[in-house]
């Protein structure tokens, strides 16, 4: 991973090769899905594979907002809640044809990021099958800090 | 959209602080507020309440003063605007709340200048638990506006212990301190209930900063306020029926259960009915545009009000019974 992601960070969603986002500009990128009715929502976790992709939400979705004002506390709770963990932001669009997050990106990490390890598996022949394992998903739920 | 940023532009462009020998131009900047149009909007739409005017144009001059004074560097603390409106019902609180959150939007106190109405239900949850998300989503969709409260003195229910009010009061209270630049708080109601729910709960008293008492409409303003309701409709009195409604008028103030326009508007609507009734009746089915668009003195004069000095529509019996259909 060293090689690959030198800042030791998880890259998902928007500007994550950025450095983290200040509440400015998260109040600006919010205020761009709430003028295009997207519902935003606040979701959480502590499990960074890529493919862990149903997060935890924070709280209910937040729909008929005007102002990212409410939004902003309700990250900065998750925040005060959820200090060591991964929180993003996501924004649906409950259009005809879109039905999906039209944008997502993280607003907190935790404070170490250990990163993946790589699984070489040999197979039949001379094949190998790879996957990766979040060190920081190594304990079980409950017990990671 | 364009309508907040051209606002937005107006008095957020040149906020770079100024020398201490500048000078600044209250008038022009009075004028690029636009705050003027929404006064005079006020002033068109509702009659009388000159004290609240008076009141609403003290607060946007000091809102205004406020500004030029940031620009000096002078002060930066964002002033306290939640209010209180207290007043009989029908004397135009809503409405006042409404142009209340245009005015603070475009002075840019608010940043989208919506006003979200709630009351007692809208916050106050059924169980242990269910209060705290309630009310923060209203105050969440609130935010960058106005939140009203009507009729908030039912937050507070004193003689039941385990009201879940008390939840709500205290999450308002947080918010009205911690996020006054996010939103401003109006609470209205009747200003007996409204002095006791104050007196039961002090630190809501001390986060509001006005106290605005709506007075009651005299006979005269509740006329012409019977005269705008006619021409929005497109109706009009008949010269009898001008005279029966300045007595119907004072009659009516003097029954119980009287709400001011609100009361006027009923009036009306019934008279409407009783019109509408009478065309059907009279069996002419030549009408002209004229017949459609008078009320007569006959609308007026059927009501029990007149009759026996009762309330039309009296609750006690259900029913409406000066009006008869009458095909034959």
């Amino acid at each position: 991973m060293a090689m690959t992601n030198p800042a030791k960070r998880v890259t998902q969603g928007q500007f994550s090769f950025l450095p983290d986002l200040t509440d400015e500009q998260i109040t600006a990128q919010i205020k761009y899905a709430l003028q295009n009715d997207w519902a935003v929502n606040v979701e959480y976790t502590d499990d960074p594979h890529p493919r862990n992709t149903y997060w935890e939400m924070y709280g209910m979705p937040m729909f008929d907002l005007k102002d990212p004002a409410g939004i902003l506390m309700e990250i900065n709770e998750c925040r005060k809640t959820f200090p060591e963990m991964y929180i993003r932001v996501t924004a649906f669009d409950n259009a005809h044809g879109w039905e999906a997050p039209r944008m997502s990106f993280i607003v907190n990490r935790p404070s170490r990021e250990p990163g993946f390890r790589l699984h070489r598996q040999s197979r039949n022949g001379r094949n190998i099958g790879y996957s990766i394992d979040a060190y920081a998903a190594d304990k079980p739920e409950g017990e990671r800090s | 959209m364009s309508d907040t940023e051209t606002s937005e532009n107006a008095l957020s462009q040149d906020l770079e602080i100024l020398p201490d020998d500048a000078a600044v131009d209250l008038q022009a900047e009075f004028e690029k507020s636009q705050v003027q149009e929404v006064l005079d909007k006020l002033d068109n739409e509702l009659v009388g309440l000159v004290p609240v005017k008076t009141r609403i144009k003290e607060i946007a001059a000091l809102l205004l003063v406020d500004r030029l004074r940031c620009r000096f560097s002078l002060s930066s603390e964002t002033p306290t605007l939640h209010m209180n409106f207290t007043g009989n019902p029908g004397t135009g609180k809503t409405t006042v709340a409404l142009r209340m959150a245009e005015i603070l939007h475009r002075l840019g106190y608010v940043r989208e200048g919506h006003l979200v109405s709630v009351t007692r239900d809208d916050l106050v949850g059924q169980y242990i638990g269910h209060t705290a998300p309630k009310t923060k989503a209203v105050i969440k969709k609130a935010m960058g506006g106005v939140l009203f409260i009507d009729e908030a003195y039912y937050l507070y229910k004193p003689e039941n212990e385990r009201d879940y009010g008390g939840e709500s009061i205290e999450i308002l209270l947080q918010v009205m301190e911690n996020h006054r630049d996010d939103l401003v708080v109006i609470l209205a109601g009747y200003k007996d209930k409204m002095d006791k729910f104050f007196e039961s709960n002090p630190g809501m008293r001390s986060r509001i900063a006005h106290h605005l008492d709506f007075p009651d409409y005299s006979a005269d303003e509740l006329e012409q306020i019977a005269d705008l309701m006619l021409a929005d409709q497109s109706y009009k009195l008949s010269d009898c029926a001008r005279r029966a409604l300045s007595e119907y008028i004072p009659i009516r103030t003097g029954l119980p259960h009287f709400a001011n326009a609100r009361s006027i508007r009923n009036a009306l609507d019934r008279a409407r009915l009783r019109q509408a009734n009478r065309l059907f009746a009279s069996g002419n089915k030549q009408l002209k545009k004229e017949d459609l668009i008078t009320l007569t003195e006959e609308d007026f004069r059927a009501s029990r009000v007149f009759l026996d000095g009762k309330l039309d529509g009296d609750l006690a019996d259900g029913t409406m019974n000066e009006i008869k259909i009458d095909n034959s």
